[in-house]
């Protein structure tokens, strides 16, 4: 079964058509990874796969929920680290999340004091305390260290022994093994 | 979740810079008496309104705080994905908005009274109008804020679409300060109407703001 089905999508910006007639299908246990130069579409096929966009034309089909990566923090500065990820699930599932990413000892720090890599790795703890098995995530490589690259690889890698799904936009290669779909300018 | 975000909008409110409303709207009072003289009948007379003026004006101060840094850090999305309804965070913001600001106005208003120089009758209708008011005016700030997020110059575009939005209000408020009666009545049924409508506005200026 499906956890994302596209058909026949297309999606138009600002009165220019970035792609259409796009079918994907992702399952338990799959990954995609979105190419395509600057430009293409990759956010917005992010946006459409997420229900925040709606797509020009086609069918979007989801079954069960969805997490997201984009360039949102979505965490409240004034609050510590672990606190603001407990808003969005609950605490057992945030300290795994934060483990996995390597976040544990910066659980009482304010989310305002953290650098911009850290707030990289806490925005992909979120998706992984959410516990949705169908993770969306936009160049989510971006401002990782190697040893974040390295965290997120196994925690993708341990997301979809559990059935989980994910679909990245990436303009560097993920590790593992991913399909990869390209968008064209 | 809808409980967590007005709790989040309430305690960022206070801990933010609730007082600023407040104290914009109390030297907004403390400027009347400067304006129109010591005339202590002619204060009474324009008090009523003069604390809706200020009230109004004080409205204003905290409105690009409310939705966009919520939408500009994805937090709106990431409660769309939750499943959380766009009219429901707009019925929450109003509710946080109301709760951070509307108590404290309401608070001033004795001090605004006293500078004012309104008599014990003039403020209990004073105090009355605004408990009935201020929801609608937070309702109506809530709403204008979600229609201007994002916007280059949005407070000052806020402001242009907020006040001759808010006449209605006004008028029976502050009409309601100084005789009461009916204008009670009229004035709760537009409190009313903004906060029963806000929450759509909001919502589908939430959903526009994506697109």
């Amino acid at each position: 079964m499906s956890l994302l089905r596209l058909e026949g999508v297309a999606c138009i910006r600002g009165g220019r058509r970035l792609f259409e007639g796009l079918d994907l299908a992702i399952g338990a246990g799959e990954a995609v990874r979105l190419v395509g130069p600057n430009g293409a579409g990759k956010s917005s096929l992010i946006r459409v796969a997420a229900g925040l966009l709606a797509p020009a034309a086609g069918r979007v089909g989801r079954s069960g929920e969805v997490a997201l990566a984009d360039e949102g923090v979505a965490l409240d500065r004034e609050r510590r680290l672990g606190d603001a990820l407990c808003w969005w699930g609950p605490r057992a599932r945030v300290e795994t999340a934060m483990a996995v990413l390597g976040l544990t000892d910066l659980g009482q720090v304010p989310v305002r004091l953290l650098s911009t890599g850290q707030l990289r790795r806490a925005r992909l703890a979120r998706v992984v305390a959410s516990g949705a098995p169908l993770w969306l995530l936009d160049e989510p490589l971006n401002g990782l260290d190697d040893d974040g690259t390295d965290r997120l690889a196994r925690a993708i890698s341990e997301h979809r022994e559990r059935g989980g799904a994910v679909l990245a936009a990436s303009h560097v290669p993920l590790a593992g093994e991913w399909r990869t779909l390209e968008l064209a300018a | 979740m809808i409980a967590a975000l007005i709790l989040r909008d309430l305690r960022r409110g206070i801990t933010g810079a609730a007082w600023l409303p407040v104290a914009f709207f109390l030297i907004v009072a403390a400027l009347v008496p400067f304006a129109i003289g010591p005339d202590a009948k002619l204060l009474g007379q324009v008090g009523g309104g003069a604390l809706w003026i200020a009230a109004l004006t004080a409205a204003l101060l905290p409105i690009e705080r409310l939705v966009e840094p919520d939408r500009a850090d994805g937090v709106l999305d990431q409660l769309a994905l939750r499943g959380v309804a766009e009219e429901a965070i707009g019925a929450a913001k109003v509710a946080g908005h109301w709760l951070a600001f509307g108590p404290l106005l309401l608070l001033a208003t004795l001090p605004a009274a006293l500078l004012l120089g309104l008599d014990r009758a003039m403020l209990a209708r004073s105090l009355l109008a605004l408990a009935i008011g201020t929801p609608g005016l937070a309702a109506l700030a809530v709403a204008v804020a979600a229609l201007t997020a994002g916007l280059a110059r949005a407070g000052a575009l806020a402001g242009l679409l907020l006040l001759p939005l808010a006449v209605p209000l006004l008028i029976f408020g502050a009409a309601a300060s100084g005789a009461g009666g009916s204008a009670f009545a009229l004035e709760a049924a537009v409190s009313l109407l903004l906060v029963a409508g806000a929450p759509f506005v909001t919502g589908a200026a939430i959903r526009a703001a994506r697109t």
